[in-house]
């Protein structure tokens, strides 16, 4: 948006009205993006700002003056002069039966919010324009696909509404097109080549279609396991701690329960990506193979619990014992390539003040 | 990286050498591929036909260990058809001349020879990059692990330099870090020839500033690495500390390694679970995890962040700078007593000229990527821009092709290298405890070619015995065409099949990094 703004100084003002007010935008800014950026709470749910905008849901549709029907503003550009309602009672009422259709044909309307990290789109939508009438109830869409055993994404196309975010997240964002559509209207399907389970694929399990999915027909397996734990989900801000790349993730948790991850889509090293690694491999922090307390090698000659003061004593006094003995160049440091600068800095800071020397490395060179 | 992750949409021409991006930085990835989708043209060069290779314009299967011959040809091809940046070589760049005449003997044709891939290719290579404005430059481990690495390195500066691709948005030289913070350990002053913040060792004026605020004297010279550490196991280095580090799994030559360990008076171990390398120890202090730590960390692209804590401790595991820190003030060493992560930060910011601007509180969002010299500083997303570091020229090498320090023979007829896998992270201590990822990698495999499976006898998820000089492994063999003839994968990710049994074959004279990329093996079915 900064880039936007900035561009905007170099070039001739371009002005719309909209609501009334007079707003400017820069050439080929969608009307929808026009409205976003003057926060107007335009509806929308096939829309995703990190996708090319797509016209399905028909939802974000606005009035134009000198234009008869009601346009998408996510797929129409704003022009110099142009004349904007995104909010009169014939738009707001054309959403609300929409929303209405959509509801009908859907089985569920409430997901677990564990679902992903857009999953409440569509209930929030259906709340706020009061939709659950079920003035068009009947025929059903969609064709669950819970026989696919992977361990990681749900696919419960009965929730499915056809935005087909999933689809273009993969495809546009991913570059994997993994999954594709199949058949038209009630019998639309979201398969994989070949309807095989998305293992068979080429799906890299790297959860986008989740995330940006609006219904939880997508959902995230890994955090439903803890849908019936008591508590609220926290969302925190962290760095993955997988690779170099520094993806920024909320980590979800309730209570002392790490449930789940769900990508930062304001991450500045991956603007709401994420692979497998970051996605799903988090459940090791509350492994019951973790180390609790400090071990210490008796004489034995086998490890035993101990209390941190004993350890702490025994691994400083072998360090001095080897100063004593051998000399400070007889102690070495490795500092870990995973663990926080601050380990890094005090483990170097612990060889140089105590010994002396520069005996001190990390892990980079294997 | 010399420009931010950003930068990886905006190249011409994206250079891929010996980088495994959609399984090893997949994220970064995504941004190669969208640059392609917008018409960007790829050449990528790696012995193996990875995702990324079958997403390229061009692909140079080349012999392992042979990156040397084919950058001198490459810049032989620049040269030769007038495609080097004059401007850029004459205001910013120092010793040309006898880099630009060494390089007129290297033909493609020669580099052919040694490459084992048709010339043609090597002077299309040649010509695309040199064409691109800009062309950008990704590398990672096969890259470096080799007893090359270093000249690897330079010889893809030179590109660079002859073209002038450097401080140029959406171009540079970008080695893609495999950790988390392997970064942050470096500009922390984890290394033996630096201390925090790349001030030098062996400079006194910095050997006097730290020995002034540790309150100790400290060697005005380089330390020894760790490979040389543990070399000297026993002998004159007795008592060891390792944090988070499964050293007997990653590094090559297990039985040397462990050897090693075995060796010394005083082991110290930190880390979450009771890892191979723990086994090993006198003592083990369970430190706290991702999710469970606050602190920092920087990513390849120089950007400094925060980890937050979500959740307790588990049981009694402490953070690792505590456990240090107890250690530290045990031995009677003063300034150890921090009461958090914020004050060791702030500390490092303190006296690090590359972090002068940060501090905790500033750090908050992720905005900056160091060099930040001052606190009205932006932070430095690309660098070298309109000048290298203090006015300095960018240095052209005379580097020449040597043959790996192991190469195939009739004993050990074939080359082994290897990698990593997208759903398996290093030896596994963490994605192995981590529900699911199983159903998609559930065992070890050696990548072998159809025609050399059927050639060697060898069947898709039979078993075969694999032989280096220095020991045998038994591993299940995979048939596909990823791997080119002659040439063996496998990942060094499960402990019950511990390839590192076999590497570590040599190590480069600098920086002496393993050679973990080229190892000759033999592989006979069971």
């Amino acid at each position: 948006m900064t880039q936007l703004r900035d561009d905007l100084k170099e070039q001739k003002l371009l002005t719309m009205t909209m609501d009334g007010e007079i707003v400017d935008f820069t050439e080929g800014e969608t009307i929808y993006e026009v409205s976003a950026r003057n926060q107007k709470d335009v509806p929308t749910l096939c829309y995703d700002d990190r996708l090319e905008a797509f016209g399905a849901c028909r939802l974000c549709v606005v009035e134009v003056e000198g234009i008869r029907n009601p346009v998408a503003s996510c797929t129409t550009k704003a022009n110099d002069g142009m004349v904007v309602k995104t909010s009169t009672p014939a738009v707001e009422k054309h959403r609300k039966t929409l929303l209405e259709l959509v509801a009908s044909e859907n089985r569920n309307i409430d997901v677990d919010e564990l679902s992903g990290y857009a999953s409440q789109e569509f209930a929030n939508l259906i709340d706020r324009y009061e939709a659950r009438t079920g003035r068009f109830a009947g025929k059903k869409s969609g064709t669950t696909n819970t026989k696919d055993k992977n361990p990681f994404i749900l696919r419960d196309y009965d929730n499915c509404i056809s935005c087909y975010r999933c689809v273009r997240v993969c495809a546009e964002r991913e570059g994997d097109y993994a999954i594709n559509i199949m058949n038209r209207g009630f019998e639309t399907q979201i398969i994989t080549e070949f309807n095989n389970d998305l293992r068979d694929s080429d799906c890299t399990f790297c959860g986008q279609c989740v995330q940006t999915c609006p219904t939880g027909a997508l959902g995230d397996k890994k955090a439903l396991r803890d849908a019936d734990t008591e508590g609220e989900v926290k969302k925190t801000r962290t760095i993955c701690p997988y690779c170099g790349v520094g993806c920024s993730v909320d980590m979800l948790s309730k209570g002392d329960k790490i449930v789940g991850v769900q990508p930062a889509m304001d991450g500045p090293a991956n603007e709401g990506a994420l692979c497998i690694k970051g996605q799903f491999a988090f459940d090791f922090i509350q492994n019951e193979d973790r180390l609790g307390k400090p071990l210490i090698r008796r004489e034995d000659g086998k490890l035993h619990e101990c209390e941190w003061d004993e350890a702490l004593d025994f691994a400083a006094a072998g360090f001095k014992k080897a100063r004593d003995e051998y000399g400070r160049r007889s102690i070495y440091g490795i500092a870990s390539g995973r663990a926080p600068h601050e380990a890094a800095y005090t483990m170097q800071k612990f060889i140089r003040a105590s010994f002396g020397t520069n005996y001190i490395d990390n892990c980079s060179r294997a | 990286m010399s420009n931010p992750l950003a930068d990886m949409e905006k190249p011409d021409v994206i250079f891929a050498i010996g980088t495994n991006m959609t399984e090893c930085h997949p994220v970064a990835a995504t941004r190669l591929k969208r640059a392609l989708t917008a018409g960007a043209k790829m050449v990528v060069v790696d012995p193996r036909k990875t995702r990324l290779a079958k997403l390229a314009d061009l692909h140079l299967s080349i012999r392992l260990g042979s990156d040397v011959a084919l950058l001198l040809a490459m810049a032989h091809v620049i040269q030769r058809d007038g495609l080097m940046d004059d401007s850029f070589i004459a205001e910013r760049t120092a010793d040309s001349e006898a880099f630009l005449e060494h390089i007129k003997g290297f033909t493609p044709e020669w580099a052919s020879e040694i490459c084992e891939v048709p010339a043609a290719d090597i002077e299309q290579a040649g010509q695309i990059f040199g064409r691109g404005k800009p062309s950008a430059i990704y590398y990672t481990l096969g890259i470096t692990e080799h007893i090359c690495g270093v000249d690897n390195v330079q010889s893809l500066c030179n590109l660079a330099l002859m073209t002038g691709n450097l401080g140029l948005e959406g171009g540079g030289i970008n080695p893609m870090r495999g950790q988390n913070n392997i970064q942050g350990a470096g500009d922390c002053g984890a290394v033996p020839a630096n201390f925090p913040g790349f001030q030098p060792c062996h400079d006194p004026a910095s050997a006097e500033k730290f020995s002034k605020l540790y309150g100790t004297e400290i060697d005005c010279e380089r330390g020894i690495t760790k490979v040389a550490a543990l070399n000297q196991a026993g002998d004159s280095i007795r008592a060891m500390i390792i944090d988070g580090e499964n050293t007997v799994v990653t590094d090559p030559d297990r039985n040397h390694c462990e050897k090693a360990l075995k060796s010394l008076d005083h082991l110290v171990v930190i880390d979450l679970f009771l890892t191979e390398t723990a086994e090993f120890a006198d003592v083990i202090f369970p430190a706290t995890a991702w999710g469970e730590t606050d602190g920092v960390q920087a990513n390849t692209e120089r950007r400094v962040q925060r980890l937050r804590a979500a959740v307790p401790a588990y049981g009694e595991s402490k953070p690792d700078w505590w456990i240090v820190s107890e250690i530290a003030k045990r031995l009677g060493t003063p300034g150890f007593e921090y009461e958090s992560a914020k004050d060791v930060f702030n500390e490092l910011c303190g006296l690090s000229p590359i972090y002068a601007g940060l501090d905790w509180d500033r750090i908050e969002d992720g905005e900056y990527q160091w060099p930040v010299p001052d606190k009205d500083h932006p932070g430095t997303p690309r660098l070298h821009e309109g000048e290298f570091k203090n006015g300095m020229k960018g240095l052209f090498k005379v580097i020449g092709y040597r043959d790996p320090a192991e190469v195939i023979d009739d004993e050990f007829p074939i080359w082994l290298t290897t990698g990593r896998r997208l759903e398996a992270y290093h030896s596994r201590t963490q994605t192995g405890r981590s529900a699911g990822i199983e159903y998609l990698l559930s065992h070890e495999s050696l990548e072998v070619n159809p025609n050399d499976a059927k050639a060697w006898g060898l069947t898709n998820g039979g078993m075969a015995i694999m032989s280096s000089a220095r020991g045998s492994i038994e591993i299940q063999v995979k048939v596909t065409d990823m791997s080119p003839e002659g040439t063996v994968f496998t990942s060094f990710s499960f402990a019950n099949v511990p390839v590192n049994v076999l590497t570590g074959s040599g190590y480069d004279p600098v920086t002496e990094t393993a050679e973990l990329k080229v190892c000759p093996v033999s592989v006979i079915p069971i």
